[in-house]
């Protein structure tokens, strides 16, 4: 077996300085009863690289995969161009087979990365600081919600309508078995988010208000309104990202006075990859980094005077403090930190600034094309780079008949919220830099056809 | 007589060195040892690496009032510049690519290339999760067949398929459990978790509500069953155990546990970090376990990069997998494979718990495990456990006698060597142990873990060291524990020839600094 570099003679040599007679007697703790006799029956055996890779290629080639067809997918993960080198980069062996940098002295690669991660996210956020990632943005909202409460000493949060629905169920999952109260509202079609119906919402018990920004319909909520009044009630806001790149163009969410920033990192140099592993950005006000969940990085010297870098406040961590973490997170999202970053290096503020312009430029384009489809209306008065359309009928036939024209147009609403038929004929649609004014055109094309 | 070459050119060795050169070089750098700024040292903010292309733009009134005031202050490097950087602190880092890995549970072993290539396929990496399903069949054929294989290997009845690493399993697991003592009626708030455990074992069960109870172990290493026994109840939820455990000894009574837990209305949750030990030899679900992780990052070889991604599917017993979380993927009745999302779930999942996480899981992962396991085939895996054990046995009995081995007396151990830091001279630790192995090239063993065990080494060397490399690493650890019980000062200063020396991790603590301040 080509991973396996133990021969025959090497196996009977060191069971001979063991003193075993055989490879089973080490096994002698199994009880018998649960011993297999032989490999795991039904199954294949060991197979050669290139009858896996057939085996594979043949499933790859049943999905249609994006840069195959007009795409025009987002909420919550965004198909952006990846410069060639992060993925030469994070490639390298030294970065893609090290473990969690335990021992400093031999992983300052890792740790400097992590240090410059931790300093390009907290001026993407507007945050005094952020962590060295969690799992995805949606794990990382919740986890924001959690440490609200901790803060706050509050166990009741306010979400808003815009938050995307899959960070909702995720929190409400958990708030089900914590005792923490969620107050959740549908998203209603409106040109606007229900900035107003979030405020009316906080009051003395609330630990934290949920805002995302641009949020699930693509609208922009007015973070600085919200924030007043959540800190009028001594509440936090939580700021949640799902597009980085909007953030070249529209003003931090730290900077319009939220107190917890989350986000989803996977727009820059992570890739789609049918939904992970992605990455969860988390950035906050300095006082609650010792309330922060996940691991930082900080600067030091070594016995030399040396800068160098180490995981540090580990107190807050599992493999401390036990059942008294702040989280019990261990492993999180390393490498998809190192593609965002080396992303981020390419791009600097400036080359973001632009993308984020051509994103917009974009997806105006888009929206005047789709507003002239017969029976067609574009929903948001702002947007970034996604907004919702209203459709005739019900959207998610229409992606599933746009699908058979090998057009990816969308994600219906109701797909993400199959109990809120109000919101049946909402269409989510998105443009990048990668949209082209041909993919644009065939969309509407398309549309006009499966709509006449 | 040969013409003198008229370039000056002559052989020469040049002369050496006098004792004790140390001479400091104006760059800072040491030939191949290279320093490297930060990228924020290395250029102002304003500049960018990347072309994008010039488009005729349209007036910005959509985003009138929200537009940020001054782009982010980030540097942009250019394609060179981005290149260099990362090569040269690549090189800071110790990795599997350089040599043995041996941490203790965490399962570093060789990551096959297949696996990357095929990852890349732009049918699985360049695929939207929210594509309709009608253009995503391969992708969901894909996670139902390694899910299959995690059945099987387990011996269980269903998987998670959605949790995004070991810790995220662990909490699906404890979820699937309170919700079906919900489902009971019942109110149970206790999880046991032996003292040996993960930290991360009774960090999740707080994550998820409960309160935690502490199982003492055995003289030798594993759980105290009688203990264990008088300490269930009606309140008792269920209890966490790794298995084999992180002394690396299989526990002889699971069964006998699960029975007992079982019979007193609880589940077991097995902590499958250790799933390297016994995957293709013994199947869980024949140990009486309810739910348990598997790290596709530890047994199936999906990268650690550095801290993640992980992946922890987690497979469930036939009282638990009703409640296990969206999406689930199911097999139909006419044989395709389906997602279950919200959409579907009051008719398909009524009882499921819920979503984890957007999306379905780190499909990323899924395909490298795949592709994994398919190389290795169910013969493959069976020989990789034996391996694995076989090399952490020569491992023990070629260091015995001049490390403490606690549980040693005792019988052979499974998948990895515990070593305490009895016998050492006194003022020498772990540490110094650890850090001396730096110097000789490898990167240390876990330290100070398992807790049961005063300055513990667990040494976990994987199937996929050979035997010379084995011996290499024997040879260095044998010189080290001479040297540290010998009262060697100069390992007390060690590592010497790492990027830095020891690192000032109180400094760090006490005042923090998290980002850049220039």
């Amino acid at each position: 077996m080509r991973y396996l570099p133990l021969t025959s003679a090497d196996r009977a040599e060191m069971l001979g300085v063991i003193g075993a007679a055989s490879v089973d007697d080490l096994f002698a703790d199994v009880p018998a009863a649960a011993r297999l006799p032989g490999p795991v029956p039904g199954l294949p055996h060991h197979a050669s690289e290139m009858a896996v890779e057939r085996h594979m290629t043949a499933l790859a080639a049943q999905n249609l995969s994006a840069g195959a067809a007009p795409f025009f997918l987002g909420a919550g993960a965004y198909r952006h161009h990846v410069p060639a080198s992060v993925d030469h980069l994070i490639q390298r062996g030294e970065f893609l087979t090290a473990y969690t940098p335990y021992q400093p002295e031999i992983a300052q690669g890792t740790l400097q990365v992590l240090f410059e991660f931790q300093t390009q996210v907290a001026r993407l956020l507007g945050t005094d600081v952020a962590n060295a990632s969690m799992y995805d943005g949606s794990t990382a909202c919740w986890e924001a919600i959690a440490m609200a409460a901790r803060i706050t000493r509050r166990k009741r949060a306010v979400l808003s309508g815009g938050l995307h629905p899959h960070y909702v169920s995720t929190a409400a999952t958990m708030a089900r078995f914590t005792g923490d109260v969620l107050e959740t509202r549908a998203p209603v079609l409106d040109a606007v988010p229900d900035d107003d119906a979030v405020i009316a919402a906080i009051d003395a018990e609330t630990s934290c208000v949920v805002v995302q920004y641009p949020d699930i319909l693509g609208r922009i909520p007015d973070l600085a309104k919200i924030a007043a009044a959540a800190q009028a009630h001594g509440a936090l806001v939580i700021a949640v990202v799902t597009e980085p790149v909007a953030l070249g163009l529209i003003e931090a969410p730290g900077k319009l006075g939220a107190d917890i920033v989350v986000g989803e990192g996977q727009a820059l140099g992570v890739g789609l990859q049918f939904g992970g592993p992605y990455l969860g950005l988390f950035g906050c006000r300095e006082k609650y980094v010792r309330q922060m969940p996940g691991r930082l990085c900080g600067q030091t010297v070594d016995a030399t005077g040396k800068r160098g870098f180490v995981l540090t406040l580990s107190t807050r961590e599992q493999h401390i403090r036990r059942e008294k973490a702040t989280s019990n997170i261990c492993t999180n999202a390393g490498l998809c930190a190192l593609a965002f970053s080396i992303h981020m290096t390419l791009l600097g503020g400036a080359g973001l600034a632009k993308l984020a312009r051509v994103n917009h430029a974009r997806a105006q384009q888009l929206a005047a094309r789709l507003a002239a489809v017969p029976g067609v209306t574009v929903l948001n008065r702002a947007y970034f780079n996604e907004f919702t359309v209203i459709l005739p009928r019900d959207a998610r036939d229409v992606v599933r008949e746009l699908a058979d024209r090998r057009v990816l147009g969308g994600v219906s609403l109701g797909r993400l919220y199959p109990q809120e038929t109000a919101l049946a004929n909402g269409l989510l649609v998105t443009a990048t830099e990668l949209t082209s004014p041909e993919d644009i055109e065939a969309f509407g094309t398309a549309l006009e056809g499966v709509l006449a | 007589m040969n013409a003198p070459n008229p370039s000056g050119w002559r052989p020469a060795m040049g002369v050496a060195a006098p004792e004790g050169f140390e001479s400091p070089t104006v760059s800072g750098d040491r030939a191949l040892m290279l320093e490297e700024p930060l990228i924020f040292e290395l250029r102002e903010p304003g500049t960018t690496g990347v072309d994008i292309d010039d488009l005729e733009l349209e007036p910005l009134d959509t985003l009138a009032g929200f537009l940020r005031a001054e782009a982010p202050a980030l540097p942009g490097l250019t394609e060179p510049e981005t290149v260099r950087h990362y090569t040269r602190l690549s090189r800071q880092n110790y990795a599997i690519d350089l040599g043995p890995f041996p941490l203790g549970s965490c399962t570093m072993k060789h990551n096959p290339r297949l696996n990357e290539k095929l990852a890349r396929l732009p049918g699985f990496a360049d695929v939207h999760p929210l594509q309709p399903q009608q253009t995503v069949r391969g992708a969901l054929a894909a996670i139902n067949e390694l899910a299959v294989w995690l059945i099987e290997l387990t011996g269980m009845h269903g998987v998670a398929m959605s949790p995004k690493a070991g810790a995220h399993g662990e909490l699906c697991g404890l979820l699937c459990i309170k919700a079906a003592i919900e489902a009971r009626g019942e109110d149970r708030t206790v999880i046991l978790v032996p003292e040996s455990a993960h930290g991360t074992n009774p960090a999740t069960a707080a994550f998820a509500g409960f309160s935690v109870e502490s199982i003492p172990a055995t003289a030798d290493g594993r759980v105290d069953l009688a203990a264990l026994t008088a300490k269930l109840g009606p309140h008792v939820a269920g209890v966490m155990i790794t298995n084999p455990n992180t002394c690396g000894l299989f526990e002889r009574d699971m069964k006998a546990i699960s029975d007992a837990v079982h019979a007193a209305g609880g589940y077991v949750y097995c902590d499958g970090a250790n799933f390297n030990a016994i995957v293709g030899k013994v199947r869980p679900g024949d140990l009486g376990i309810d739910a348990m992780h598997i790290n596709l990052h530890k047994t199936f070889s999906t990268p650690h990069g550095g801290g993640g991604p992980g992946s922890g599917p987690v497979v469930l017993s036939e009282a638990l997998a009703p409640f296990g979380p969206l999406p689930w993927t199911a097999r139909m009745a006419d044989g395709t494979v389906r997602l279950i999302e919200e959409e579907d779930a009051a008719t398909e999942m009524p009882t499921s718990f819920g979503r984890m996480a957007a999306f379905h899981g780190q499909m990323g992962m899924f395909t490298r495990a795949l592709t994994y396991i398919l190389s290795h085939g169910a013969d493959g895996l069976r020989q990789v456990a034996e391996d694995a054990v076989l090399n952490a046995n020569y491992v023990l009995r070629s260091l015995d006698d001049v490390l403490d081995a606690p549980f040693g007396a005792a019988g052979p151990c499974m998948h990895e060597a515990l070593f305490s830091d009895a016998g050492l001279a006194e003022g020498f630790s772990t540490l110094d142990m650890a850090k001396g192995l730096i110097d000789e090239g490898f990167h240390p063993m876990t330290v100070y873990f398992p807790l049961v065990v005063h300055g513990a080494m667990l040494i976990e060397p994987t199937e996929t060291e050979s035997k010379a490399g084995l011996d290499r690493f024997i040879a260095s650890m044998r010189s080290l524990a001479e040297r540290a019980k010998a009262g060697d000062e100069t390992l007390k200063s060690a590592p010497h020839f790492a990027p830095r020396r020891r690192l000032d991790e109180t400094l760090a603590a006490r005042k923090p600094v998290l980002t850049w301040q220039g």
